[in-house]
């Protein structure tokens, strides 16, 4: 992967310091097989990631199922260390540091999982559970834990009284709440967010959203937000990275991407979305992807995408089109951009405020 | 499809890794029975003393302790004894030199013959037992199971895992022994035990003689074949299949026998596997009790008499079981299980 | 407990009794004799079943007795649907979605489950009627398919096989034949090279296509009716947008009665002609589908609108949620079930609380369960909801 270019300099002076910034960033797991265990192949989960967060802001990862959102989120919070690449946290090389190391950054970089099911451990308390990483740290609070984590619980709207209650008692938005008061405890300065309301019902979802949005006021957090509901996403973020087969094809900020998607896959997304308006039905002209994501163990060549692209020439196959910046804080990766020319007027732009008369004549 | 080619392979790499497999378990059953004795503080002298006549002196015992090689290291006896495997081995007797063709499992020196033609002499018994056994407990604790699944919580189901339980808990000598004084010679429907008529003899005698030990042993695997049964019907007819199924509007007959047991048999098959190699040790309790002249009674008898060689054989044997019924199952499983084999 | 016939033109139906309240179970019995023997009006706040109807729903209840207590998955539920027409069921989570349409198909557990009320499917009553009859009408005249494709497959044969089994089940041909028309199935919902994927496993197949072939064999004997329950929870977007496609594409083909049900408002303003919103058992609102998204009736269909950050308006700075969460179904609350969540339940003089709201035809075709006045709604939706959207 050598076609990326680094970040741009430019827009990383707009947004102030980077808290997190990534080089090269790749993550291959290997594929074994057979009695010796050998290694014959190597699914290319993320290849070669160049993106950083700049504090306080919301950066969201956006792609199909198994583009590599999740992988990145756990390189990220070094759940898993990167085959290859550089990962600096706060300006500090945390790529490959040992275990021991990882403590203080386990502090300051917390993670929040998609399925408030699976990721609460049914036979503890939430007492437990919430206070676990003051536990793990050895940290002493002033007021002692337990009065600590009732604070937490109270903080994400749930009652201290729910100290000893087990997570079966609560419902799946309640959970997801447990799951943020856990990740708050040790007053952390990035939060990755992986799917933290795709299993939830939209009223409680959108009650989640409204809590991710008060503490990140409250507490200057810095966020990564992993989702594939683009409606979601651009509620929450301030900047979008668009992912496909282990790259990023699109990066801009929101109201960039929304009002002018570059990338063919981009637009295709977004034209894919289901709008809650009946008279849009007819009106929307759609871009209808054919096909699955490719395996990522033999990934097309150069563009990776040119197997599902409407717009893929020879050139596609032949040269992998590199991440540059198109338009002032844009980066596209792509021989044959949409909207080169500004934002676009047609079909992918969906949030033009529609008036009243519209309404009414519907 | 290249599916037969896959499974040619897939064939060829387990049949190689059970031949590899089978000469480890050779070479460490072999390690145990031969270094025991001297862990025990035996010298190969103390040995040698057991196949000479009790006045033989001392400088005699060891003439025969070298004769016998137990004086060699030990993988030199382990050599002698994979060649006997491989080529067959020639003993010195004391009176002059035994043939024991390959593959040799050994030679007993206290009845003075090889192995092997013993152990195939009685292999039928086991295996009649085995297989008559087997077919019972299939089918009573698999049709138990089914029924006690779908009619969970009710009389039958209770009883069924009352009995089951009474089944898996019980020891063959007293369920053997009870159904012996009950139905045998109490009753006097069954054969007393102790005789064995051979399949292409008789075939009803053979089922007649076999009848109470098929019972006994069959009830112990059934009982655990029902409660497994029973887990795996309830698991499975709660699939979403299973619904589906039902929405194409199929016979409920259909759905809990070619849907719901259809993937509740296949862990079963493993077990199944597994047990039917294993089965050496149900068999040893099951031919005692009804003195059955199989595999088991000759290891009680090789056991008593401290004939190491025989014990080693069976040993062995029993391992080549184990090892062909996993390598079965694993087959099996490519068959039942279409994910192993098209993953 | 008989209800005095209404006719039909009128435009509110009087409030439907609560027999699971009062605890009546004779009346109930009753009532369900009168559904199943007389003409259908009056019951469930809808009238009679339009002429046209297909299937049609009244007053339908799905309890399921449990060691806590009488689960009340559905409470009441009357709608129609015609041939060629879709219905959208949404509600959240638990709200009796699924619960609904498996009582269509029949697949509830007798004896697990107390099932009263009518549900007509081309003249014949299947409440009631016994399971060898329905049984026979699945697969043939009703399909359905589910949310996860994967596990709605069984593991062990090919997909062939299983469209196959369906066929053969309700028609008399050979194997061959059926195979045959399975792979045409097959190659008509989009499936590449169907002739040989055939005879693959379904854990072979990618997500997408193991949908389109759950829908291949749903339509296998072109049922009339096809409920697709949650069918693109699991599926990506761009995937997700393929199936509605198809099966756009596939019911104006066989133009049979498609009810699709999801948790996303979009989803069902793709496909829907007719919209239900259900809440804790019951249906709150029951509309057009343009009714229902431009001048939505009810306090928890305007809460859904108002929850969900949209695409296609201006981004608005903060989501407004519906406070709570969903009731337990054994312990309903009292009067209106959303009344602890809904935020105008203090301006009905204390109904909301009291009396459970009947869905009444509130305009034209469009019925909703609540107390309000038509001058607090039109107040309502003017001012404090639709210019927040
Ligand atoms: N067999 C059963 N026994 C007891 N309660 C049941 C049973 N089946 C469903 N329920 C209950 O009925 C209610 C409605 O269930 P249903 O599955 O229809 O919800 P849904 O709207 O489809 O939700 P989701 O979006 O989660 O699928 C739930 O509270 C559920 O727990
Ligand atoms: N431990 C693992 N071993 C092998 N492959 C993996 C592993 N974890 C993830 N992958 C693969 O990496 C790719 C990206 O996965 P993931 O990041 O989980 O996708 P997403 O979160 O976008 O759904 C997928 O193809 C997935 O199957
Ligand atoms: S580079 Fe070519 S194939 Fe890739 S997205 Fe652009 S136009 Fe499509
Ligand atoms: S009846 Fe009352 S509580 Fe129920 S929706 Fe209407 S206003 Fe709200
Ligand atoms: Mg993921
Ligand atoms: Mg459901």
């Amino acid at each position: 992967m050598t076609a990326s270019t680094a970040p741009s300099p430019d827009t990383a002076a707009t947004r102030g310091d980077a808290l997190l910034r990534v080089t090269n960033l790749t993550k291959h797991f290997p594929i074994r097989r057979g009695l010796l265990q050998r290694t014959v192949g190597a699914v290319q989960a993320v290849d070669g990631l160049n993106f950083e967060v700049a504090k306080g802001e919301t950066l969201s990862l956006v792609g199909e199922s198994g583009c590599g959102k999740t992988t990145t989120g756990r390189m990220l919070t070094r759940l898993i260390e990167p085959t290859d690449g550089l990962l600096e946290f706060e300006g500090r090389d945390v790529t490959h540091i040992s275990m021991r190391q990882l403590r203080p950054l386990r502090r300051d970089v917390q993670m929040i999982f998609q399925d408030p099911y699976g990721s609460l451990n049914p036979r503890h308390t939430v007492g437990t559970i919430v206070g676990a990483p003051f536990k793990l740290q050895n940290i002493k609070t002033e007021k002692g834990i337990k009065r600590s984590v009732q604070d937490l619980l109270e903080l994400v709207g749930l009652s201290p009284e729910h100290y000893n209650r087990y997570p079966h008692e609560f419902s799946g938005g309640q959970r997801q709440r447990i799951g943020i008061a856990r990740s708050l405890a040790l007053r952390p300065k990035l939060i990755v967010a992986d799917e933290p309301v795709s299993a939830l019902d939209v009223s409680i979802q959108a009650q989640v959203i409204n809590l991710l949005e008060d503490l990140q006021n409250e507490f200057d957090l810095t966020y990564v937000v992993i989702a594939h509901d683009l409606s979601v996403v651009r509620h929450m973020s301030d900047r979008v990275a668009v992912m496909y087969l282990g790259k990023l094809v699109e990066v801009a900020g929101r109201d960039e991407l929304y009002t002018r998607p570059m990338h063919p896959y981009t637009t295709a997304l977004m034209s894919a979305v289901p709008v809650p308006d009946t008279s849009r039905r007819t009106k929307r002209e759609r871009i209808r992807l054919t096909g699955d994501v490719p395996s990522p163990i033999n990934p097309p060549p150069a563009c990776r995408f040119n197997t599902r692209c409407w717009k893929a020439q020879e050139v596609c196959r032949t040269i992998e089109p590199p991440l540059v910046e198109l338009a002032p804080g844009h980066q596209v990766a792509c021989h044959f951009p949409e909207n080169p020319d500004g934002p676009a007027a047609g079909p992918v732009l969906l949030d033009t405020p529609r008036t009243r008369d519209d309404d009414a004549t519907a | 499809m290249g599916l037969p080619t896959t499974v040619f392979a897939y064939l060829v790499k387990r049949l190689i890794s059970a031949v590899v497999l089978l000469f480890i378990i050779t070479a460490v059953v072999f390690a145990i029975f031969f270094l025991l004795p001297r862990l025990g503080g035996a010298s190969a002298d103390d040995l040698a003393s057991r196949y000479v006549g009790k006045s033989a002196g001392a400088a005699q015992i060891h003439e025969t302790a070298v004769r016998l090689g137990f004086t060699d290291p030990i993988w030199v006896q382990y050599g002698r004894f994979a060649k006997g495997l491989v080529a067959g081995s020639d003993y010195y007797t004391g009176a002059g030199y035994d043939h024991c063709p390959a593959p040799c499992l050994g030679y007993s020196f206290i009845t003075q013959n090889p192995v092997l033609p013993d152990l195939l002499d009685r292999l039928p018994v086991t295996m009649s037992l085995a297989a008559g056994a087997a077919f019972l407990w299939l089918l009573g604790g698999i049709s138990t199971g089914v029924v006690s699944a779908l009619k969970r919580g009710s009389f039958i189901d209770r009883a069924a895992m009352t009995t089951a339980l009474a089944g898996v808990s019980l020891p063959i000598f007293f369920t053997g022994l009870l159904s012996l004084s009950i139905f045998s010679y109490g009753l006097g429907w069954t054969a007393p035990g102790g005789s064995y008529t051979p399949f292409q003899e008789n075939p009803l005698m053979w089922a007649y003689d076999l009848l109470l030990p098929w019972i006994t042993l069959a009830f112990l695997y059934a009982a655990a074949y029902a409660r497994l049964t029973r887990a795996g019907m309830l698991e499975t007819m709660n699939e979403d299949y299973i619904r589906t199924a039902r929405a194409k509007g199929l016979r409920e007959h259909d759905v809990v026998v070619r849907h719901g047991l259809r993937a509740a048999l296949t862990p079963i098959v493993t077990i199944f596997g597994l047990d039917l190699g294993l089965l050496l040790g149900g068999a040893i309790l099951t031919e005692t009790t009804f003195s059955l002249p199989g595999i088991g009674q000759y290891a009680v008898q090789a056991v008593a008499n401290n004939d190491l060689p025989k014990v080693l054989g069976v040993t062995i044997l029993g391992a080549l079981f184990i090892v062909i019924a996993n390598l079965v199952v694993d087959l099996l499983y490519a068959v039942v299980d279409p994910r192993v084999r098209t993953a | 407990m008989s209800q005095p016939s209404k006719p039909t033109t009128e435009a509110s139906v009087a409030a439907q009794p609560d027999t699971s309240e009062t605890g009546d179970r004779a009346g109930r019995r009753r009532r369900k004799s009168a559904a199943t023997v007389n003409a259908l009006d009056g019951i469930g706040g809808l009238g009679a079943p339009a002429p046209d109807s297909f299937l049609s729903v009244r007053d339908l209840r799905v309890h399921f007795p449990t060691d806590d207590g009488l689960v009340k998955s559905v409470d009441g539920l009357s709608f129609d649907l015609s041939r060629g027409k879709t219905l959208g069921i949404v509600g959240e989570s638990g709200s009796g979605k699924s619960v609904t349409s498996m009582a269509i198909m029949g697949l509830h557990k007798p004896g697990t489950v107390q099932m009263t009320g009518s549900i007509r499917l081309d003249g014949q009553e299947l409440v009631g009627s016994s399971p060898e009859a329905v049984r026979l009408l699945r697969g043939k005249k009703m399909a359905m398919i589910f949310q996860d494709p994967l596990s709605a497959m069984h593991p062990f044969y090919t997909v062939g096989h299983q469209i196959v089994e369906a066929y053969r089940m309700h028609n008399d041909v050979s194997t061959s034949v059926a195979k045959k028309h399975a792979v045409e199935m097959l190659d008509r919902v989009g499936i590449p090279q169907a002739s040989s994927r055939v005879d693959d496993y379904p854990h072979q197949f990618s997500g997408g296509m193991r949908q389109r072939a759950m829908i291949a064999m749903a339509l296998s004997c072109s049922p009339d009716l096809l409920i697709a329950d949650e069918p693109t929870t699991a599926l990506d977007v761009t995937v997700q947008a393929q199936i509605l496609d198809l099966v756009r594409d596939l019911q104006s083909e066989f133009n049979s009665a498609v009810i699709i049900i999801t948790h996303d408002l979009g989803v069902v303003a793709e496909l829907s002609d007719d919209i239900m919103v259900m809440y804790a058992g019951r249906a709150v609102e029951y509309a057009a589908a343009e009714e229902v998204f431009e001048r939505p009736k009810h306090p928890y269909t305007w809460g859904l609108l108002s929850s969900m950050p949209r695409l296609d308006r201006a981004r608005i700075d903060r989501l407004r949620p519906i406070p709570g969460a969903p009731p337990s179904l054994i312990n309903v609350p009292s009067g209106c079930p959303f009344h602890p969540r809904c935020a105008y339940a203090d301006r009905t003089g204390g109904l909301s609380q009291s009396q459970r709201p009947p869905l009444e035809e509130k305009a034209p075709g469009h019925y909703a369960a609540c107390h309000l006045t038509p001058e607090q709604r039109t107040a309502i939706w003017e001012t404090d909801i639709k210019p927040t959207l």
